[in-house]
């Protein structure tokens, strides 16, 4: 299988501070790849990374083979990502926003484009509201839509279905799935929601203090630790000191 | 780039309170400073042939605050609305992003300059386009000190995130008396008049009052402004790239959004 991401002995410092300490991984076509770890773990650090937005200290990112630090715009065409910490801007409609996004990313056929997230997404009602008076299910989906509008190889997920109704996270959880196999892209999934990793991820990272502690199948952990479930596994890892402090 | 002012431009036409916004202070500061013209007009002996000199200024004086306070403005809409992110992961480059938002300001600026110039007219029976063929190279020489001024906090803002913002409104304010925008650089003390020297601000704000009060063309204060301009803008551009990188090693780039 076609290795999309990888992460090589990827370090960030920041002065004295490691925030993460020589961490790799790949992610290949057609695949989750769950990042799990408490709050100061190092896990929207190296998604910053991922995403250009902060320098590594060193090791490297490569997408498809290119180097973030190298070719920056070329793997920001076809990366994108999704955060409740970021929003679309509020007072324009969900379709401008759409627009605005879509000359940025310089897509083609942008109307096409517009019209098939619209119809996987069940945007049709909300396309021509004003984002910031949306609810929080409907913006989701509006940003869901502005993430995919470069049709991105990568994909990064930080708590894609935080404050959302159990309905509404399953309809995001099953289009992400569906959207996966169809695209075969890679996703790159942050989230504290256990039911929701071992549902998409086939394989799950878990980070602490800057590091990867542990890493395998949702299954696999689970066995290995002996707990009955991820949220066991995750509340034991990061709970016990690090052998590494 | 386009999609950048597509986004402002948007956001512009959609709020009739913000187009009222971008004109009303134009307008009623020509107004102000046009009846204090006409009283100083009255009163005093240095105005008495240039009844427009105060209020020629004022519109220059604000054409400069426009455009630096609507490029400050485009870049703190995007951290006030979340999408600062957004911004810095689309697969633009920084220049991209300085020559959207440069274009950007100056659509701003002159949705404000405008009702403010064709007031002057009916209200004190001045035309600013008096200046002929000056007004031009006045008002670019402006223009590009005012994208300055915004390039610089802009950087400051990029490098230490939303704190900034207050000298964003400040700077303006902190460079009038400086720039003798309604006085000749002589009422100055000798060491502000230093420091005036090193802006571009007084060898425009002195060619304006030249060109109206004497009727005559000084190309040396032009060639001052646009000089001290070029060297002024190479340094905030210079300020601004080293201030991103600034940004994405000491992680601001990614907590200014949040």
């Amino acid at each position: 299988m076609k290795t999309l991401v990888e992460v090589q002995n990827l370090k960030k410092n920041y002065g004295d501070k490691q925030a993460v300490k020589s961490i790799s991984f790949k992610i290949n076509e057609n695949e989750i790849l769950g990042l799990l770890g408490p709050n100061g773990s190092g896990k929207t650090t190296t998604i910053g990374m991922m995403l250009g937005l902060l320098k590594p200290t060193s090791g490297e990112i490569l997408i498809e083979g290119d180097k973030i630090e190298e070719d920056r715009i070329k793997i920001l065409q076809k990366i994108n990502f999704i955060s409740p910490y970021i929003e679309l801007p509020k007072k324009l409609t969900v379709k401008q926003n759409l627009i605005v996004f879509g000359k940025l990313y310089k897509i083609k056929n942008l109307n096409n484009r517009i019209d098939y997230l619209t119809s996987k997404l069940r945007l049709s009602d909300i396309l021509n509201r004003i984002t910031g008076e949306l609810s929080s299910g409907q913006k989701n989906r509006a940003s869901l839509a502005k993430s995919l509008i470069n049709d991105p190889k990568v994909l990064l997920l930080d708590e894609p279905t935080a404050s959302l109704d159990p309905e509404i996270g399953d309809f995001i959880r099953s289009f992400l799935e569906d959207y996966k196999k169809e695209k075969k892209i890679s996703i790159l999934l942050a989230s504290h929601n256990m039911n929701e990793v071992t549902r998409l991820c086939k394989s799950i990272l878990m980070m602490k203090d800057g590091i990867i502690v542990d890493s395998g199948s949702p299954a696999d952990l689970i066995e290995k630790h002996g707990r009955k479930n991820l949220e066991e596994v995750f509340l034991k890892l990061s709970r016990k000191p690090n052998e590494h402090n | 780039m386009y999609g950048l002012f597509l986004r402002h431009f948007y956001l512009i036409t959609r709020s009739f309170p913000r187009i009222l916004d971008l004109i009303y202070w134009p307008s009623i500061q020509i107004t102000l400073w046009g009846f204090i013209s006409n009283f100083f007009a009255s009163h005093t002996t240095y105005y008495n042939n240039a009844v427009g000199v105060i209020l020629t200024c004022a519109i220059l004086y604000d054409f400069l605050f426009r455009t630096s306070i609507g490029f400050n403005m485009l870049f703190l809409e995007e951290i006030w609305s979340r999408n600062f992110t957004n911004l810095f992961i689309a697969p633009m480059k920084i220049s991209e992003i300085l020559t959207s938002l440069i274009f950007t300001a100056l659509v701003r600026a002159l949705i404000g300059l405008i009702p403010a110039v064709l007031l002057t007219s009916p209200l004190f029976g001045i035309s600013i386009l008096e200046l002929g063929i000056y007004l031009f190279f006045l008002f670019l020489s402006l223009y590009i000190f005012g994208i300055t001024l915004g390039i610089l906090v802009s950087a400051g803002l990029l490098r230490f995130g939303p704190s900034f913002e207050n000298i964003a409104w400040s700077t303006m304010f902190l460079l009038a008396p400086f720039g003798c925008i309604y006085y000749p650089i002589e009422i100055l003390p000798e060491i502000f008049q230093k420091i005036a020297y090193m802006l571009p601000l007084v060898y425009i704000f002195e060619e304006a009052r030249n060109i109206l009060i004497n009727n005559t063309v000084d190309i040396s204060n032009l060639i001052e402004a646009y000089l001290l301009n070029m060297v002024y803008i190479i340094i905030s551009i210079t300020l601004f790239f080293y201030s991103f990188n600034k940004a994405r090693e000491k992680g601001t780039l990614i907590n200014i959004g949040e």
